[in-house]
């Protein structure tokens, strides 16, 4: 598959969000506000690039050389949580303002099921290295494009007059649910 | 077995490595962090509201630390927390005067609508739209926004159509003087239970077509006032609370029941350790104390307002406040 190929598919067509249903939590968590929305995605796709490159570096040379590869999982989320509390002292050490604007979501983004996700589907497509981190940008960046588009439609929703019952999070439900429809349309392309 | 070992080796060399990359980068990347400034923040009440003119109680709590701001500008906290966060960065202490949001409209379902409004239910929006539905262009739209910004659950829309204060829960923090676009909430010191509910500038005639509750700059309350403090400018009264002693006779004396006070009338009365010096009557800015040089005084209850000056003035201490009959 070539790379454009990838990107594309980690953008649109199997778009992490909409598609797959990985990583609901922040989709209807930090969907409220565009600026928090930004920064929610800009860190998952961050950590992601990062994860997808170590994971293979794991799997390659120490779970498939010897031989332990039903430890996959266990040791993705071990080097993950590893790795993302490394991010975070590195970004309160050197980047404090984007420490402080990412906030709680760094940490929060280590049990995140789209990293995880993202690491193994990695694995089972038998990427390499470039084909894996190339993955990692399309699928963050379909992740920030998700949360994006939903925070524009709920800050808009909050201004339109919705029936009671509806209001709040069970019209956002309902978005999510026409946006999924809305990227079915993307299917055929790849 | 042989599987398990190695797993458990695997997992725990892992483990262990990161664990020590991790302890070795907390070390080497570690931000040293005043601990006054978590000791502030746990002070603060935590609502970011911004009254301190910082973005949120943390930001302040740093500033404090660093001594880049002073202590007492936690309003919601009051002179309670001034005086904590005092002791912690060793500043002389700071009273802050406590004030209350006060509503300056009475109009609400008395104000005429001149046009039905339709659009989104905010008052900011409403606003846009010439000015409010409300045909007195000073007055209270009714669509909550302050209700709705209040960190503390204050404010609520009343059976007037108009936003009612709760004194206990507000704190003066001011989210929603700013919040209202036509500038209807205003910070009133806290003890004082006397405001004027409007801020019309139209002309009296105007005002009294537009709505039944607005003041029609009579100044009936400038002449009653025995201290000077309210006056009549630009066609509505505004009360002076440096000087307002709350007495409440310009809301008594109101003819369009325009000034809000809600403490009962109070009467003074003169008791026998009176030694018939005469400040008192000298002091009564209505004569409503009468008597002669070295006899007990007597007050007339009717003429009297219970502003209290001569309970300031005595030096006997012989003349107390009480209930109006």
């Amino acid at each position: 598959m070539s790379l454009i190929a990838l990107l594309i598919s980690g953008l649109f067509v199997n778009n992490f969000l909409l598609s797959r249903f990985l990583g609901l939590c922040p989709f209807f968590g930090v969907s409220k506000k565009t600026e928090s929305a930004l920064g929610m995605g800009i860190a998952a796709t961050f950590v992601m690039v990062i994860a997808s490159a170590v994971t293979y570096i794991i799997q390659q040379y120490i779970l498939v050389p010897f031989d332990v590869v039903y430890l996959q999982t266990v040791m993705f989320i071990l080097v993950i949580a590893g790795l993302v509390q490394f991010v975070e002292l590195y970004l309160r050490k050197f980047q404090p303002d984007l420490y402080n604007m990412l906030g709680i979501y760094l940490p929060l983004i280590t049990t995140n099921c789209a990293i995880l996700g993202l690491a193994l589907l990695n694995v089972t497509k038998g990427l390499n290295f470039i084909e894996s981190v190339v993955h990692a940008v399309g699928a963050g960046g379909g992740f920030t494009l998700a949360l994006m588009l939903m925070s524009g439609i709920r800050e808009r929703l909050e201004l339109a007059q919705v029936p009671k019952a509806f209001s709040g999070l069970p019209i956002a439900f309902i978005t999510a649910a026409i946006m999924a429809l809305a990227f079915m349309g993307f299917s055929g392309m790849i | 077995m042989n599987s398990i070992l190695l797993a458990g080796i695997i997992g725990g060399v892992s483990s262990f490595a990161i664990g020590i990359v991790l302890a070795y980068f907390a070390k080497k990347f570690a931000v040293h962090i005043d601990p006054k400034i978590k000791e502030i923040a746990s002070l603060l009440p935590q609502v970011n509201c911004g009254a301190c003119g910082f973005a949120n109680c943390e930001t302040y709590a740093t500033a404090v630390a660093s001594g880049k701001a002073e202590a007492g500008r936690c309003v919601p906290g009051g002179s309670d927390v001034a005086k904590k966060i005092s002791a912690i960065i060793g500043a002389e202490s700071v009273a802050i005067e406590k004030k209350l949001a006060r509503v300056i409209c009475a109009g609400g379902k008395d104000c005429k609508d001149s046009f039905v409004y339709g659009g989104i239910k905010t008052c900011k929006a409403a606003v846009l739209v010439d000015g409010g539905q409300k045909s007195c262009q000073y007055g209270c739209l009714g669509f909550g926004d302050c209700t709705r910004i209040c960190p503390f659950d204050a404010i609520h829309m009343g059976d007037k159509g108009l936003p009612v204060v709760d004194d206990k829960k507000c704190t003066g923090c001011g989210k929603c003087v700013e919040e209202c676009p036509l500038l209807v909430l205003e910070l009133v010191p806290a003890p004082k239970k006397t405001w004027v509910m409007c801020k019309s500038k139209d002309s009296p005639a105007e005002t009294r077509t537009n709505c039944s509750s607005g003041c029609i700059a009579c100044r009936m309350c400038e002449k009653v006032c025995p201290v000077d403090a309210v006056h009549v400018n630009d066609n509505f009264a505004k009360i002076d609370y440096s000087k307002c002693i709350d007495c409440g006779e310009c809301a008594r004396k109101c003819p369009v029941k325009v000034i809000h006070h809600d403490i009962p009338k109070m009467v003074a009365s003169i008791s026998d350790s009176c030694i018939g010096c005469t400040i008192c009557a000298k002091n009564c800015p209505v004569g409503a104390i009468t008597g002669e040089l070295k006899k007990k005084h007597m007050v007339d209850a009717a003429k009297c307002v219970g502003c209290g000056i001569c309970v300031t003035k005595c030096p006997k201490k012989a003349i107390v406040l009480k209930k109006a009959k």
